[in-house]
């Protein structure tokens, strides 16, 4: 094999790869809370609402966690666009994502809220609060908690996962890389340097949301134990 | 003076098996009850029923001027003017000491933040650990988690308290600093209501105690009743040296 | 069927075909790699160790579909001009057998340390007691956690879509480029991953629900 590496495409296309990297961090940035509520909205439907809430949430974490998310992405993309919806490949990737990561979100939550010993919720209905305060002031905190490590681990698989995004022509990191392999016709070097920058971003993400998680859980910043 | 409990031959089923049998027990404001028996004789379920953890399915339950037997009262309220300690604590591990004291005076009674924390403050010196505030449960041994549990539901000025098996969990090196700050709220005037295995404590602090036996309260008198049964089941509850 | 000849219908059934095809290369891929992961995540030899958590720290932080591109154009400077089909093959080998590795080796820790002990002490050999021993026990606790993630190789098959695989994602694509039904073409193509995939979780939530029973 007598291959000659060539990353010259570094210098004119550096522009575009940061600007790529930067689209993907802010993809994955604002689908994380919305995500992440409708997840929680979910785990606490399916555990304490109504029969048609919990059946409904049902199906659509089983609809979501047993297809793959090419598919939704090219259901809502393409369908959108029969029916004449214009949307931005970037919205249209987002809305995606966050349905997505919003139903592995609810099983984890599910998980976390299951967790927690029956007397804690005892205790709070004892001390007059609501099933809401209850719920927002004493349970969640500890689910959240509980399961968080579990979140960041989902949370980087769907900045991952946002690289399929190039599907619908988002122009983020791997869709980027294939506009630059198309000009230059060096696409080994090129997905070569998108894969030493994802896992730049995965250390990265990683690491700012395991700060924040300090920030958010005083009490694991202080004690350092698990709940 | 009209009684702050009243049961009136309480029944209470968990599916076919009949906890409660026709429990009678009248609780006056400003004293100490203590509700004794073997496991198994309805004590601790006859004391969740007082504010509302349990239904009853037969019999008159009063509760600070509520009838619990006819559903349809206020919940809250009712848990407002009843505190409970659970023999497992049940401190919120996510919250500090202050914090766990504050929740409910917060959210519920809506007093403002400063305010929460001087009631918080004086509830902790009330038992003695004003010095904990602002450690996590976890930090604090099982006879302080427990006071810390008394503080909280002191917090919401309850006007009875009810102690379930508060010191069963501890190892009796600890129990003595519970008891004492129970000791001390009863000379103080608190309505109380105490499912128990100390006996001697029992004797000593309650004005009246409950023999509990097959669901029902099977004798019923002072202190000294301890020292003089009449029924031969009491004779052989307090002989067993509990 | 919703403006679907039977032709169209059978070609999202062949891409499903081809879906599954590459499934089992994945599966089978990713038990052959990812044993010896797995093996040497729990070993007692820090440099085997290491060199295993590096690869699965490398695998687990590239996205599916750039390691499909880094396999697919790797393979074309390499001067083979094969099959997309082999590309997808050895990307998914490598994404499973990471996966894999570490589902296991969590197995393989799962064993309490009490076992490795007891069997030592009846003079068993170190292989014979990882084969006799810990082995039948770890496969017990892997049995779900495994079945759990062939949905995950399944649904992540679907990535082979960058490369020009013809699976059922790709078939879905092509098919609605040439009739402008997205809806009924992806839906139709969301329900077969569906009858794939729901099968094996609820067979996993089975197994392990009777092994929390056991």
């Amino acid at each position: 094999m007598n291959y000659e590496f060539d990353f010259s495409f570094l210098g004119e296309y550096g522009q575009d790869l940061w600007d790529g990297t930067l689209l993907t961090l802010w993809m994955t940035a604002v689908s994380i809370i919305p995500g992440f509520v409708v997840g929680t909205a979910c785990a606490v439907g399916r555990l304490y609402g109504p029969p048609w809430v919990r059946k409904a949430a049902t199906v659509y974490v089983e609809a979501i966690r047993n297809t793959p998310l090419v598919i939704q992405v090219f259901w809502l993309f393409f369908g959108l666009a029969v029916l004449s919806v214009r949307i931005d490949a970037f919205y249209a990737a987002v809305i995606a994502l966050v349905i997505n990561v919003g139903a592995y979100t609810a099983e984890i939550m599910r998980a976390g809220f299951e967790s927690i010993p029956k007397g804690q919720i005892e205790a709070a209905s004892c001390l007059a609060l609501s099933r809401w305060q209850s719920l927002l002031y004493v349970q969640l905190p500890q689910a959240v908690e509980r399961v968080y490590p579990a979140l960041v681990s989902q949370f980087i698989l769907m900045m991952l996962a946002t690289s399929i995004m190039s599907q619908i022509s988002a122009p983020e990191l791997t869709g980027v890389a294939y506009q630059i392999q198309a000009f230059t016709f060096r696409g080994f070097e090129v997905y070569l340097v998108i894969a030493v920058i994802y896992l730049a971003v995965v250390t990265l993400l990683r690491a700012i949301l395991t700060g924040l998680g300090k920030v958010i859980f005083p009490r694991r910043r202080r004690l350092g134990t698990p709940l | 003076m009209e009684p702050i409990v009243r049961f009136k031959d309480v029944r209470k089923s968990f599916g076919t098996l009949e906890v409660l049998k026709g429990v009678t027990l009248d609780i006056m404001p400003g004293t100490v009850t203590a509700l004794i028996g073997r496991s198994g004789s309805g004590k601790s379920t006859a004391l969740r029923c007082i504010n509302a953890l349990e239904q009853i399915n037969g019999g008159e339950l009063h509760v600070c001027g509520r009838a619990l037997h006819n559903g349809g009262f206020d919940l809250r309220a009712l848990r407002q003017d009843v505190g409970i300690v659970f023999q497992s604590y049940n401190l919120f591990p996510h919250l500090t000491v202050a914090q766990n004291i504050m929740l409910a005076p917060r959210r519920v009674k809506k007093i403002g933040k400063d305010e929460a924390r001087a009631l918080a403050e004086e509830v902790l010196s009330q038992v003695g650990l004003l010095e904990k505030a602002d450690n996590y449960p976890e930090q604090l041994s099982g006879g302080q988690q427990q006071r810390v549990a008394i503080a909280r539901s002191l917090a919401m000025k309850p006007k009875l308290m009810l102690f379930d098996e508060v010191t069963s969990a501890l190892d009796p090196e600890l129990t003595g600093e519970v008891l004492k700050v129970i000791e001390k709220l009863a000379e103080s005037g608190m309505t109380m209501v105490l499912v128990t295995h100390e006996m001697n404590f029992a004797e000593r602090v309650a004005d009246q105690i409950a023999f509990m036996h097959h669901g029902t309260v099977w004798e019923l008198g002072s202190g000294e009743m301890l020292r003089a049964p009449k029924t031969p089941e009491l004779q052989q509850f307090v002989g067993s040296g509990l | 069927m919703l403006g679907l000849s039977p032709e169209h219908l059978l070609f999202l059934l062949r891409g499903a075909g081809w879906t599954i095809v590459l499934s089992l290369l994945g599966f089978v891929g990713g038990t052959i790699v990812g044993l010896p992961v797995a093996l040497c995540r729990s070993s007692k030899m820090r440099s085997l160790r290491v060199v295993s958590s590096a690869y699965v720290q490398l695998v687990q932080g590239i996205p599916l579909p750039v390691i499909m591109f880094v396999v697919y154009f790797g393979l074309s400077i390499g001067g083979y001009e094969l099959p997309a089909l082999v590309a997808a093959g050895i990307a998914m080998t490598a994404y499973s057998s990471a996966y894999l590795g570490e589902i296991w080796k969590g197995c393989i820790e799962a064993v309490p340390k009490t076992q490795w002990e007891a069997a030592e002490c009846l003079a068993l050999t170190p292989v014979q007691r990882f084969v006799d021993v810990i082995l039948p026990q770890a496969v017990r606790i892997a049995i779900p956690p495994t079945v759990g993630f062939l949905v995950q190789i399944v649904k992540n098959t679907s990535y082979s879509v960058v490369i020009g695989f013809f699976d059922l994602t790709y078939s879905a694509k092509v098919l609605n480029n040439s009739t402008f039904k997205p809806f009924t073409v992806f839906t139709i193509a969301a329900l077969l991953y569906f009858v794939i995939c729901y099968p094996l979780s609820v067979l996993s939530r089975r197994y392990e629900r009777k092994l929390k029973r056991a």
